[in-house]
């Protein structure tokens, strides 16, 4: 695997995007020319307004969407590989669950997709439910779940089959802060296990968690680096003044 | 493909339907009824329907299971389930081919009931044998579910999928030879209904009513219901895309 050399430490690569430029609808630009390199191990957060291109980036990392120009490389593939689909999961923005089924039925079924079998399958759906603290909910009918308990049965099919990568579009909204504290804490330990995860937001303070920062404004990238760097650089106190002051707006 | 996907997704279809007993009820129970109400609206012409009847007995699985099919891929498509499965090591055949489990079984299990009733209550004979009877309704069925699943990548809400049925399935029920029989219609109708499969869904009820033995038109109706079911799966696999 290609490595980055910084002055103390090398740092596996783990997403390389170059010139990224997505058309939707053959109109409307969604992605001009984006380039960057994640590194692996790290929780990088894609924060921006609604409506920047956050999850149009995440949905051509994990191939669903496809790109105009540029190259996207996921752990030395191309996205959207077929090599890649068991070592990414992809929680997408809005719970991609079924509502008619519980709450086991559900992360059962992805389990067994996931290739996942007979016991095995069950082990993986009740360690992936305490993870995000819902296993008192598990004979539980998905429509009668809060919208935050819906985002958590998501999350769980995201931690299915202990990917490498896990791509979780906006998966703290509408949660309480003891939840939202909670999860921040599963996905920092996730990090520390080695595993590399994105994730997005328009909420700014959740910025300040995140190892490293991509700033997406108006389908380009901003800035990227880590919240601390973009502070000092701008010379503010927050990840949002910082984000004000570089798309050009007041603090 | 693999099969054990195939039927982890038929599964999930299923418990998904078995969570939903109102729908269950209208398929099993409504059927049953709108053909006990024909039974009396042929009052005084008891042979018409016994002609009338197995007919309906080819329509009914495959409007229905086209509704049903229909609206649960689109719910796919809507909330984010497919997106997911799209990025998971699935062949989007597992995915295809386990709705078609799903709702062959359930149109096997609607045409029993349907059949019991139509065959047993309501004594319409037919010389071909119930056996006969269920295979033609699971086959309209499996088509149903197939033109379901191609049509959903047209609809972008619920309102259009139901409203589908009225330029798709509508003039295929009135030219399949239900109302008027084919050969009274004007010609330009007459072709048109040949390029229609319900109209060969319809034409295998018919054989089986009026024949014991299988008929080699019986043979070429089935053959030609599978073959559309076929191309109808694999312009909806078309439809599902692993990127958009």
């Amino acid at each position: 695997m290609r490595s980055i050399c910084y002055t103390a430490y090398v740092m596996e690569v783990m997403i390389t995007a170059r010139d990224v430029s997505v058309v939707l609808g053959g109109r409307y630009q969604a992605l001009k020319q984006v380039s960057f390199e994640l590194e692996q191990g790290k929780i990088t957060g894609f924060i921006g307004p609604s409506g920047a291109g956050k999850t149009t980036l995440i949905r051509a990392i994990v191939g669903r969407q496809r790109i105009k120009a540029g190259t996207i490389t996921v752990l030395d593939q191309k996205a959207g590989s077929p090599g890649l689909r068991s070592r990414v999961s992809y929680m997408t923005q809005e719970a991609s669950v079924y509502s008619d089924l519980t709450v086991q039925q559900n992360v059962l079924y992805f389990a067994r997709m996931l290739g996942f079998r007979g016991k095995q399958a069950a082990e993986v759906c009740a360690q992936a439910l305490a993870r995000v603290a819902m296993t008192d909910k598990t004979g539980v009918l998905v429509s009668s779940l809060s919208g935050g308990q819906k985002q958590r049965v998501s999350l769980a099919i995201a931690l299915l089959g202990d990917p490498e990568l896990l791509v979780l579009d906006e998966p703290t909204v509408g949660l309480d802060p003891v939840l939202r504290e909670q999860l921040w804490g599963l996905f920092r330990s996730l990090a520390q296990d080695g595993k590399s995860l994105i994730v997005s937001s328009h909420v700014m303070d959740e910025a300040e968690r995140c190892d490293d920062l991509l700033l997406i404004r108006d389908a380009q990238l901003v800035a990227h680096d880590t919240p601390q760097k973009l502070c000092q650089q701008t010379g503010t106190k927050t990840v949002e003044q910082a984000f004000l002051k570089l798309a050009g707006g007041t603090a | 493909m693999s099969l054990r996907r195939v039927f982890a997704t038929a599964g999930r279809v299923l418990l998904q339907l078995l969570h939903d007993p109102r729908t269950i009820g209208l398929m099993l129970v409504v059927p049953c009824v709108l053909i006990t109400l024909l039974k009396y609206v042929f009052d005084k012409q008891p042979l018409v329907f016994n002609s009338v009847a197995p007919m309906l007995l080819g329509i009914f699985p495959l409007l229905m299971m086209f509704l049903v099919t229909s609206i649960a891929t689109l719910r796919e498509r809507k909330t984010g389930t497919l997106d997911r499965l799209m990025t998971m090591p699935i062949s989007k055949f597992d995915f295809i081919f386990g709705y078609a489990v799903a709702f062959s079984l359930l149109a096997l299990v609607q045409a029993c009931v349907v059949s019991a009733v139509t065959l047993g209550l309501l004594g319409v004979t037919v010389l071909g044998g119930t056996v006969s009877v269920l295979l033609a309704a699971v086959l309209a069925a499996l088509l149903g579910t197939s033109l379901g699943l191609f049509v959903s990548a047209f609809a972008t809400s619920e309102f259009q999928a139901v409203e589908l049925v009225m330029p798709i399935l509508m003039p295929q029920i009135l030219l399949c030879g239900l109302f008027v029989p084919r050969d009274q219609m004007a010609q330009a109708l007459q072709w048109l209904s040949d390029v229609f499969p319900l109209t060969y869904s319809v034409d295998a009820m018919r054989q089986i009513t009026t024949h014991a033995a299988w008929t080699s038109q019986l043979v070429r109706d089935l053959l030609v219901v599978v073959g559309c079911a076929i191309l109808a799966l694999i312009l909806g696999s078309i439809t599902i895309r692993r990127q958009e």
